[in-house]
């Protein structure tokens, strides 16, 4: 198996957040980057930015996730015009406001569309193609409400408990060959997903997410909680007994 | 946008390795049954705007089959045996043919491959491009020099017959030209002739390098095979201190029971390890040795029981016992681990190479990186224009990636480059995995390489074969 650095990525979700810091981090260690997001103007900024000050060189596609039938042959494209793949970022991901107790069927489905539908049509390509391959590197931006059911975002957490499922399967399918699959599960992270939420615990910038997601992905971890201490929290969340998590306004 | 109808299907994608394992590259494989299936991918290549390498059975150590997300053309398929004389020993083959294909078929007419490898599972197309060599190389040269003629598919589907009398620019240039100008379509081998399935083999213990030069410089004359195998490990007084092996063809009427000896049943290579552990299995046994410690302490009792008691004398073996090592244990490449190994094989001229092979083995020890296995040739020119041999001697080094860092080995390998550059020696593009274009330029001399490029422009001027070897190296 060769060890090559990524030369080559996509990232989905690529105009803000952990998505675009990790498509600057990747450009600025001269991979070529396809940025694909719904914001022309936000994903225009980037790509100049990253053409401009750094090594790497970025191409841009403007898809909304929820098409989720485009994300197959729009795929197939860009890893034609990157004249191969290394890397698939997914990081489109939406938590929508509710007020207290509401149950709210159109943000549900919205919820359940950008963060599991959209990964799925994105990442199974990716896998058939790397499954294929014996190499390259699916990173997932799931996140630490995917581990318990809580109160609150009930839908949000549901869809990364999927997703983190989804890219367990992937793992198992794909990784024996020589393909990695990272799963990561960031706690609040300031980004615009986070914005007025007010102060959060082991809240960090989405600069040092991105580099700390980098380095797992690098050393082929499957799942890192970002930031690290994380995973002590959520071990111990996870093994707490669904009597007494009902009781806890976590 | 991409034009979408002409991109191939990604079902075709698989990755493909060199033979070490340490090179992978994913390809577009195709493979192909005959010459108007191959100019169906020739054709397609240019529709996608793809690159081709030829591949065979994917036995050259590094990159020189694999082709980054273009396409692989995979020969083994055309396997036909096309024609046979066994009174004059001449064969016909397609380039799928391996060399066990082909010594299977000559051998009980009394008949074997002038020029084998370590392995019996290359191609004889992918002989051809690399122009391999044998433990005979100083005295019958490489392969190319026992192939009359071939049959050559350019990139436009023109079939060119090459010999040394039609084509014979091409013939020199394709033969050793590592899939550069086309696909063999057919190759036409003269075979050597053995009275004999048996041949003599003599085991002599070397203590040092001095020793070895003296071992194969006194036996030269005398011996149709000789290959040295060199602890690494060994230091001081012991550099280079290992087991020569020489073999001797049987004289006519030596074997009372020729017909016997020349049947391929009793050719065959042992299934079993000491009568019981089965052969494909062992190298998960040598995994767990395969280590500094470990290899030290292998090599050790190898040279030691070597020089205590086999050294001197004579046994007699079969030729594929005696030609075959590499093929002992069923996949021993994996017992290196995922991350397999590489190989570096510099050609030396004879005056240089003592000094030359004494430094190399000096800076891998001073580097930490000491290689597994040395192998030891003696070597001659031929009129091959990118032959890899020189008049005087090759050492083979495998490195072990799983137990070192791939840049540190690089600056080895480059301060190796250096030693093979000053003396005058030569690199193998079948076993290459490190060199840079530069160090490969200047072993040929601008003058080869300028021909070679003349020829590549006049048959492929769309560049339309490559590999990941050929583009790092030219």
């Amino acid at each position: 198996m060769a060890e090559k650095p990524w030369t080559r990525a996509i990232i989905v979700g690529a105009s803000s957040g952990i998505g675009e810091a990790l498509s600057r981090q990747l450009a600025a260690s001269g991979c070529r980057v396809a940025l694909i997001a719904r914001r022309q103007t936000e994903l225009d900024a980037i790509a100049t930015q990253i053409n401009e000050t750094t090594p790497g060189r970025a191409i841009t596609r403007v898809h909304d996730v929820t098409n989720y039938h485009e994300a197959g042959p729009l795929f197939a494209e860009i890893v034609e015009e990157l004249g191969g793949l290394d890397l698939i970022v997914y990081s489109a991901g939406i938590m929508p406001r509710y007020k207290p107790n509401e149950y709210n069927l159109d943000l549900d489905l919205a919820t359940i569309d950008t963060n599991v539908s959209g990964a799925v049509a994105w990442l199974n390509p990716a896998a058939d193609r790397f499954g294929r391959t014996k190499s390259g590197t699916i990173i997932g931006i799931s996140s630490v409400a995917g581990e318990r059911g809580r109160k609150g975002n009930v839908v949000y957490g549901a869809s990364k408990a999927m997703l983190n499922a989804y890219l367990e399967s992937l793992r198992n399918r794909i990784s024996a060959g020589g393909a990695s699959v990272l799963t990561v599960k960031p706690g609040p992270i300031a980004t615009p997903m986070t914005e007025g939420l007010g102060k959060m615990p082991l809240m960090i910038p989405a600069e040092q997410a991105a580099s700390e997601i980098l380095l797992a992905a690098r050393q082929g971890a499957n799942v890192v909680f970002v930031p690290g201490p994380w995973r002590y929290i959520m071990a111990v969340v996870r093994n707490v007994p669904s009597a007494i998590f009902r009781h806890l306004n976590f | 946008m991409t034009d979408v109808t002409n991109n191939l299907d990604p079902k075709r994608l698989e990755a493909v390795d060199g033979w070490g394992l340490s090179s992978r590259a994913p390809g577009y494989v195709f493979r192909p049954v005959n010459t108007d299936s191959i100019c169906g991918v020739y054709s397609a290549a240019t529709k996608s705007g793809k690159s081709i390498a030829l591949r065979g059975a994917g036995c050259s150590y590094g990159d020189a089959s694999i082709n980054s997300e273009g396409i692989v053309l995979d020969l083994t398929r055309m396997n036909r045996i096309l024609e046979w004389d066994p009174q004059a020993g001449i064969i016909t083959v397609e380039p799928g043919v391996t060399i066990r294909q082909l010594w299977q078929y000559v051998i009980e007419d009394g008949w074997w491959p002038a020029v084998v490898s370590g392995t019996m599972f290359v191609t004889i197309g992918g002989a051809a491009s690399m122009n391999i060599h044998g433990k005979n190389n100083w005295k019958v040269g490489p392969i190319g020099d026992h192939i009359l003629r071939f049959t050559l598919l350019t990139f436009d589907g023109k079939l060119l017959e090459c010999s040394r009398e039609t084509n014979s620019e091409l013939f020199h240039a394709a033969i050793g030209g590592f899939g550069m100008f086309g696909a063999f379509t057919s190759i036409t081998l003269k075979m050597k002739h053995v009275s004999s399935g048996l041949i003599n083999v003599e085991a002599i213990a070397t203590q040092n390098f001095d020793h070895l030069f003296e071992v194969f410089e006194s036996r030269l004359d005398t011996s149709d095979y000789l290959v040295g195998w060199i602890d690494c490990f060994g230091q001081g007084n012991g550099l280079g201190r290992g087991l020569v092996h020489r073999a001797n063809y049987l004289k006519e009427g030596e074997d009372l029971e020729p017909i016997q000896t020349l049947r391929v049943a009793n050719q065959e290579l042992p299934d079993a390890i000491m009568g019981l552990l089965p052969k494909s299995v062992v190298w998960r046994f040598m995994q767990p040795m395969t280590n500094h410690p470990g290899v030290k302490a292998v090599n050790a009792a190898k040279f030691i029981s070597g020089a205590k008691l086999s050294d001197g004398q004579w046994h007699t073996q079969s030729h594929a016992g005696f030609a075959f090592l590499l093929d002992y244990v069923p996949n021993w490449k994996k017992a290196y681990g995922p991350k397999g190994l590489i190989q570096y094989q510099s050609f030396i001229p004879a005056d240089a190479a003592r000094a030359t092979f004494k430094s190399q083995l000096t800076l891998c020890q001073r580097y930490g990186i000491v290689p597994y296995l040395g192998v030891f040739k003696r070597h001659r020119e031929d009129d091959f224009l990118m032959s890899h041999a020189v008049n005087g001697y090759s050492l083979a080094l495998d490195f072990s990636l799983g137990n070192c860092d791939r840049g540190t080995l690089l600056s080895l390998t480059a301060e190796l480059d250096r030693t093979v550059l000053d003396s005058g020696g030569r690199f193998y593009p079948a076993k290459d995995s490190t060199l840079n274009a530069a160090a490969y330029q200047e072993s040929l001399g601008a003058q080869t390489i300028s021909a070679f490029r003349s020829l590549k422009t006049q048959h492929d001027p769309a560049q339309i074969f490559q590999t990941n070897l050929s583009r790092r190296l030219l």
